[in-house]
């Protein structure tokens, strides 16, 4: 690890003014130390946001949830407020299976943590290219790459909340010294990168994320489907968020977010049509399920990815319904 | 010549009772303190430069800048300009400082120029490794080729089981000083008594000039043999520092790269029996790849060895990959999953319950009777006949599935000594130069001195781990149990035959008519004629009895303390998530096949975490090498994936533990429960799913890969 200039500050205002290009943000660190142990982050200065009170608590307001971007994931998965309304949050919190790491890990670093693409996290950047320029995933190990996109950014948003946001309409609020606040929907804050050094967050490096609001569910239905290999700690394979607003057993309207199978959350407008006006059944499930793969384009490795993030999409609609599959 | 012979079943207090081990409460409270957890004042710390690139020479270094760093004491070369590099990795240089953070960033100032060569690091088709593969040769037995034309079928697939780790919770390294002419080294090491001298040899100074010793360690599997190129340049850069401590240990990249790994094997069979399930043809080309020096040799085919039409030819891969070491039960695991995938699949295709057609054909094997008491024996406890099906019967998105292994051993004791010492005061030191590797060594010596001796185990203090101590031999082979086993038993009977020769006359009862039971020595069943152990070792005055014993193999059977052989298998059951490809366990049942056994709960407790790291290997574990860099890509504990404890299922291990079986003696036990529960995990998937995943591990991809091709046939 390079050697770095640690800052403890307890105030936003503190923070943002030690916050810079060449700054990283430490909350539950999960990600961020074992980037720098690889060399993968050189920060010159660490800022730690724990010591920030106003960045924490769960609190119901005018706009909807309020979540501080240090909650802990483990306060999502047993938060009553986030279960009762948004059970696809808590869902994707539990789909962490380490209570460690639950524990540590926070929601904004949930968001602003960098991909686990094996050639970025050895150095080949972002777009994971070789020395020449050449593109590494193509041809390479791309098993738990991207399925949708097409490039020239392959890997995938590791985010387990993204999804789930996107699908409720979250807003990311935003803050630093240069912009001030900004806040944006889910769909803007995940980029995809066309070069090797723009981020995959809409987050500059010197700003911060404070917190997510989440508007009132008005009891749409909801629910997150994760596929995973193992029971034990593991990233997903492809995950699917669902919301319903429903009419009776009919969907009126439905937003459908897939993880893991993008260099973002993956929306998909065609599920979402594919299931609006129907009563969730297996069958119609199915249907918006593979909907939601139509246009997908695996790679070599990974074709086995796009019947996953289909069985993903059907499920967590039955979930969400309640249905039985 | 004392009776060393074990005493009878029925009369033991100790040994065959399930004890827990000695080391559990040192360790459980991390008062145990391992070869990485040494520190001491003035140490030094290690870092390694491995080679970036999978195949390269190296054109010139630049060590100046890191040698001028502050705290920075040595920089040491494994290899010079001019070297060939054959894996991603591979030792470069060794720097030693004051502290690890100096350490790490001299390594990272070191300039290498390298000449980058063209690298091979996949194996799985030997069509495409051109001249790397070396075949051994055709060899055949009988008429293979008359006997599968006069099969009445015939079956032929391809199978395969890639390259994994050993992935040793504590990696591999050493603490190491050398001052003056002597070293004092403290190795994590499956072989204390040898490591010294492995070590002394690197040195090139005399083997007594370094005392090794090793309280406690972190996992070996096989791979903790010898002192290794990063002890003997520690070794170097403490002596060059004056004869400060070096610590040196692997990070985990390292630890997963260049420090061991367990060859793949990969093997097309055509098998060809008679209607009734009887095996009369078999065909095998193998091919294996431990890394650069090729590696890994299946014994094809596996058990059944002795199938009477058999053609087999095996080729040895040389890749640029990290180099592979012994890996619980070398060949084995690899052997028997290749084996009894072809017979589940011969199984299948006759329609037939593959526990008929083992159990049938295991006259081909060394042992049949107990293969088909075992298949027995497992069928009961798993519920087979209630619970198999046809391969692929079934309805809805979740499958059940059986499936069943196979495997065979030998576990002889290797060559120790053990010295026993009877105090005055009463106390007993048993010292024996062996080292307890995670399976309970420990607590076997003290329960066989103790029964030996009629004392509470507590009366026993157990000197091992130092090569001070009379020599013992590497635990590798499961040979560990037999050997320390044997060689304590001597040693005590021997101390305990002179310490009767001392108070025999006082007592009034012939030497031969006494015997040591309870804390007393007394005349042999009448406990009115006795007199404590205490008074007994008084009688000693001043001077202690010390006796030696020996386990010497060449005549180990003769005496049958300890002999080897053992047969065992395994059975799955499985769930399958059509759907997804995603296997969870429901069951595995061991059966195994054992002689004496000194302590129940720690044998299970090896079957335990044979059956866990069978899980591992089956569903999980695999080195992912990128043909693109050459460089290992899951080099990790994230995408090098274990199970967790929501991965395991239920294990349920039977021991076979009769007279009939411990009048063998002692046998090994650390590798036969290792080999069958890949092929039985593999073979309950077919089983569930209707088709056969060709691969381990059976990973999702696999699985849904295999279900697709069977619907495109």
């Amino acid at each position: 690890m390079q050697n770095f200039e640690y800052a403890n500050p307890t105030t936003l205002q503190e923070a943002l003014a030690l916050l810079s290009a060449d700054s990283a943000v430490l909350a539950g660190g999960t990600d961020l130390l074992s980037m720098m142990k690889d060399y993968t982050a050189t920060p010159k200065r660490v800022v730690n946001i724990k010591g920030i009170k106003e960045l924490g608590g769960i609190s119901k307001t005018a706009a909807g949830l309020r979540i501080g971007a240090s909650v802990t994931v483990d306060e999502i998965a047993t938060n009553a407020l986030v279960k009762a309304e948004y059970p696809s949050l808590a869902m994707a919190a539990m789909g962490i299976a380490s209570p460690q790491i639950r524990n540590m890990g926070t929601v904004g670093g949930d968001l602003c943590q960098r991909p686990r693409c094996w050639y970025f996290r050895q150095g080949h950047g972002l777009l994971a290219v070789d020395q020449n320029g050449k593109p590494l995933v193509p041809n390479g190990e791309n098993r738990y790459h991207a399925i949708f996109g097409g490039g020239p950014a392959y890997f995938v948003s590791p985010s387990s909340f993204g999804p789930a946001l996107a699908a409720l309409g979250a807003k990311v609020k935003l803050v630093s010294a240069k912009y001030g606040k900004r806040e944006m929907g889910m769909e803007e804050f995940f980029v995809t990168p066309k070069n090797n050094i723009t981020r995959e967050i809409a987050a500059m490096p010197n700003e911060l994320v404070t917190e997510i609001v989440i508007p009132s569910a008005k009891g749409a239905k909801n629910a997150t489907y994760e596929v995973r290999h193992r029971e034990a700690i593991d990233w997903p394979l492809a995950t699917a968020s669902v919301v319903l607003t429903m009419k009776g057993s009919s969907v009126v309207s439905a937003a459908i977010v897939m993880g893991h199978v993008a260099p973002t959350p993956w929306r998909s407008a065609a599920a979402e049509q594919a299931i609006a006006g129907k009563s969730v059944t297996a069958g119609t499930a199915e249907a918006a399920g593979a909907a939601a793969v139509a246009d997908a384009k695996p790679l070599s490795q990974n074709a086995y990815k796009v019947q996953l993030a289909k069985v993903a999409v059907k499920r967590a609609l039955l979930a969400a319904a309640g249905v039985k599959g | 010549m004392p009776d060393y012979s074990w005493p009878p079943m029925e009369k033991r207090k100790l040994m065959g009772k399930r004890i827990s081990r000695l080391d559990g409460p040192m360790k459980s409270t991390g008062r145990a303190k391992y070869p990485s957890d040494m520190n001491m004042p003035g140490l030094l710390y290690g870092m390694m430069l491995g080679s970036p690139h999978a195949h390269a020479k190296i054109k010139s270094v630049d060590d100046s800048a890191a040698k001028s760093m502050k705290g920075v004491t040595s920089v040491r070369w494994f290899k010079q300009p001019g070297a060939e590099l054959q894996w991603a990795g591979m030792e470069i240089a060794l720097v030693t400082a004051e502290s690890e953070d100096i350490a790490r960033d001299a390594v990272r100032a070191i300039k290498v120029d390298y000449e980058v060569l063209p690298h091979v690091v996949d194996e799985q088709n030997l069509a495409k490794v051109g001249t790397r593969a070396k075949a051994a040769g055709e060899v055949i037995t009988g008429d293979p080729e008359q006997a599968f034309k006069d099969a009445d079928t015939v079956v032929e697939a391809s199978y395969g089981i890639p390259v994994i780790t050993h992935c040793c919770l504590e990696p591999h390294g050493q603490v190491v000083s050398w001052q003056g002419d002597k070293v004092e080294f403290w190795p994590s090491t499956q072989a204390i008594s040898t490591v010294g001298g492995d070590l002394a040899k690197g040195l090139e100074i005399p083997i007594t000039n370094v005392h090794a010793n090793m309280e406690y360690m972190g996992g070996g599997f096989g791979s903790k043999f010898p002192s290794d190129s990063w002890g003997v340049e520690s070794a170097k850069a403490s002596k060059e520092s004056g004869g400060k401590p070096v610590k040196f240990f692997h990070n985990r990249a390292d630890e997963l790269t260049i420090a061991g790994v367990r060859p793949s094997a990969f093997a097309k069979i055509k098998l060809g029996a008679m209607k009734d399930g009887k095996i009369t043809a078999w065909q095998s080309e193998t091919w294996a790849s431990g890394g650069f020096g090729g590696g890994g040799a299946p014994p094809m085919p596996y058990v059944f060895i002795n199938i009477p039409n058999r053609r087999t030819n095996h080729s040895m891969v040389s890749l640029n990959t990290g180099p592979s070491r012994a890996w619980r039960a070398p060949n084995h695991p690899q052997a028997s999953f290749l084996t009894c995938s072809a017979l589940e699949d011969l199984a299948a295709k006759l329609r037939m319950d593959p526990t008929e057609l083992f159990a049938k054909n295991a006259d081909y094997t060394a042992r049949a009777e107990v293969y088909r008491k075992q298949i027995a024996k497992g069928a009961e406890i798993i519920d087979w006949k209630k619970k198999w099906h046809q391969r692929g019967e079934g309805t809805g998105e979740i499958r059940r599935g059986l499936g069943m292994g196979i495997a065979t051993w030998g576990g002889a004791g290797h060559a120790s000594k053990c010295k026993v010492t009877i105090n005055p005061d009463g106390t007993v030191e048993v010292e024996i130069g062996s080292q307890d590797i995670g399976t309970g060594t420990r607590t076997a010596i003290t329960q066989v001195a103790a029964e030996t001796f009629g004392l509470p185990m507590s009366a026993i203090k157990l000197k091992l781990g130092d090569n001070g101590y009379p020599a013992s031999g590497p635990s590798g082979g499961s040979t560990t149990i037999g050997g320390v086993s044997t060689s304590t038993r001597k040693a005590s009977v021997n101390a305990l035959d002179k310490l009767l020769d001392a108070i025999a006359p006082g007592m009034g009862v012939p030497k031969d008519q006494l015997e040591a039971v309870d804390s007393r020595i007394q005349k042999k069943g009448d406990a009115s004629k006795a007199i404590t152990w205490k008074a007994a070792t008084q009688k000693l005055g001043v001077q202690s009895i010390s006796e030696t014993g020996e386990n010497v193999p060449a005549q180990a059977a003769k005496e049958g303390l300890n002999t080897l052989g053992v047969g065992g298998i395994q059975m799955a059951e499985v769930e399958v998530d059509l759907e997804t490809g995603i296997v969870r366990m429901k069951k595995l049942v061991a059966v195994q096949d054992c002689g004496l056994v000194v302590n129940p709960k720690t044998a299970e407790s090896q079957v335990f975490g044979a059956c866990i790291m069978s899980v591992c290997s089956a569903l999980m574990e695999e080195r992912i090498m990128d043909s693109q860099t050459g460089r290992v890509l899951n080099a990790d504990m994230e995408f090098y994936k274990l199970a967790g404890i929501g991965d395991i299922g239920e294990i349920i291990v039977h021991m076979d533990i009769t007279p009939d079986h411990d009048k063998r003696g002692i046998v090994g036990l650390g590798e036969p429960c290792a080999i069958g529960g890949v092929a039985a995990i593999a073979n309950a998937v077919a089983n569930a799913i209707g088709v056969r995943v060709p691969m381990v591990p059976v990973t999702p991809n696999r699985v849904l890969a295999a279900l697709e091709s069977r619907r495109n046939a």
